[in-house]
């Protein structure tokens, strides 16, 4: 299994206070905006945008939830394995609020879809943007674009970009696997 | 990975161990779905259930709807009162008649014992039995595991009284097997009369004092006594078992210690319980009946996934 090094610890800590200083510019404070990380992988990227947003930007009260897509999801019942469902953790009701979808890599955007019909359960945001570290581009099977992102790459379908954190035990770290060699 | 080592929900006897743990972590998930302003998720857009219930049924039947209704589910419900049963169908010309409907999965009560098992050999859909006879009721011991789980933090290690009808009662049999299997501690109580002759082979005690079963116990899972499955006298009169084995708050308040009480329900107030017990602070009625939906979302989730469109 080849494994090919896209972005290192460093890289991915400017990217991290990249994205995080144009989430300032366009939600200020931060007061009627609320950040969503989708479950399962989404919610470590969220939780370090919010400590930078915290500890560097001393931006106090960011609304963090998790969303999970689980039971949203349209392959249920189309692949090999069962899905198994993380936890939702959304105390708060996001009408007329501005929803931050965050993900770790933007591949098809089902993901992202069923979490557009997700995040409806918990009321009518007045708008969603959506932030990814990764955006594979020409892969995409529906109209998704992201509004913040992280690092563009183009991959073959045999490829798989893959995220580690260091709240995993690893380093912080994104490759490319490829899955067919 | 994640998968129930069974495609039909016949019997707590056919499952193991992780089977439950599977289904009462989804119920978890289940359970924060329905406390949300909008309790549905579209997971089951393509699946048709049919719900039989050839025997009265009024909690387990809304339970199973509302949680087919959650999921999304397309239902149709059948009672055999209204229906050409009366007319000498027999269930296999019931069940397949309804299938030709395109139906997935069938939710059963019937008054005879094995009936889901019968279906689930000569018909093509996924069962989930929801009660025959003096059988078994699996999803209503998954709720009362997954309440006393809730309450305690889990049930292994557990004492667990049943009190009452063992005799006529599918809800203690299925419990029994669903709480050895997770390492509680079972015993039962109730008159000589409705305890079955050989139950004590499956492991669990006996124990003919009320009093000395509360002491002894952390969880009282109270029975109903079923006086229409009853062809005989099994007790002098409904008064002198209310004395011998019915609850009271002055019993209860005379144990050193906490114990929680469960009821499957309907209940027969002033019999089994008084209204004060019933409605105390220790019972955890109204908890069962609301994770009883979130279980039964479980069991219909997890069977739907192994349902292959191609």
């Amino acid at each position: 299994m080849a494994k090919k090094t896209l972005l290192n610890e460093k890289e991915i800590f400017i990217i991290l206070n990249r994205l995080a200083c144009q989430l300032i510019e366009n939600h200020q404070d931060f007061s009627n905006t609320i950040l969503i990380g989708i479950q399962p992988r989404g919610v470590f990227l969220a939780n370090r945008l919010v400590k930078i947003l915290e500890n560097d930007y001393h931006i106090k009260n960011i609304k963090l939830g998790k969303l999970d897509i689980t039971f949203y999801r349209d392959d249920f019942r189309r692949r090999e394995d069962p899905l198994q469902a993380s936890s939702t953790d959304i105390n708060f009701i996001v009408d007329n609020k501005n929803v931050v979808f965050i993900d770790d890599v933007l591949f098809s955007g089902r993901s992202i879809r069923a979490a557009l019909t997700a995040i409806q359960a918990f009321g009518r945001p007045k708008n969603i943007e959506l932030l990814v570290l990764i955006d594979r581009r020409f892969s995409r099977h529906l109209p998704i674009q992201p509004d913040y992102k992280g690092r563009q790459v183009d991959v073959i379908k045999d490829e798989q970009v893959k995220v580690e954190w260091r709240e995993n035990n690893l380093k912080d770290k994104v490759c490319i696997v490829n899955s067919g060699s | 990975m994640a998968k129930l080592s069974v495609s039909h929900l016949l019997g707590i006897k056919h499952l193991n161990l992780e089977d439950i743990n599977l289904i009462f972590n989804t119920a978890d998930h289940f359970k924060e779905v329905i406390n949300r302003p909008i309790k549905k998720v579209p997971s089951l857009r393509d699946i048709t259930i049919a719900n039989l219930f050839f025997e009265n049924s009024t909690r387990t039947k809304l339970s199973f709807e509302l949680a087919e209704k959650r999921l999304s589910a397309d239902i149709i419900n059948f009672s055999a009162g209204q229906s050409s049963v009366k007319k000498g169908e027999s269930l296999i010309d019931t069940a397949n008649n309804i299938l030709s409907m395109k139906v997935d999965i069938i939710v059963m009560r019937h008054p005879n014992e094995g009936a889901g098992d019968f279906l689930a050999k000569h018909v093509n859909a996924r069962i989930i039995n929801a009660g025959d006879g003096a059988h078994e009721h699996p999803t209503q011991a998954l709720l009362d595991s997954f309440s006393i789980r809730e309450k305690l933090g889990e049930v292994k290690g557990k004492k667990i009284v049943i009190i009452g009808d063992i005799l006529h009662s599918r809800v203690a049999l299925s419990n029994i097997y669903a709480l050895q299997l997770q390492g509680a501690e079972v015993k039962l109580c109730g008159p000589t009369t409705l305890i079955p002759k050989y139950i004590t082979k499956l492991g669990v005690s006996y124990e003919k004092n009320l009093r000395k079963a509360l002491e002894w116990c952390d969880v009282a899972n109270v029975l109903r006594v079923q006086h229409e499955r009853m062809d005989i006298k099994y007790f002098p009169s409904v008064r002198e078992y209310t004395q011998l084995f019915g609850i009271n708050k002055e019993l209860l308040n005379s144990i050193n210690k906490e114990i929680i009480i469960m009821h499957p329900g309907p209940i027969n107030r002033g019999v089994e319980l008084t209204s004060d017990v019933a409605d105390s602070k220790q019972s955890i009625i109204l908890n069962q009946v609301e994770n009883g939906v979130a279980i039964r979302m479980a069991v219909i989730y997890l069977l739907a996934q192994q349902i292959n469109r191609d």
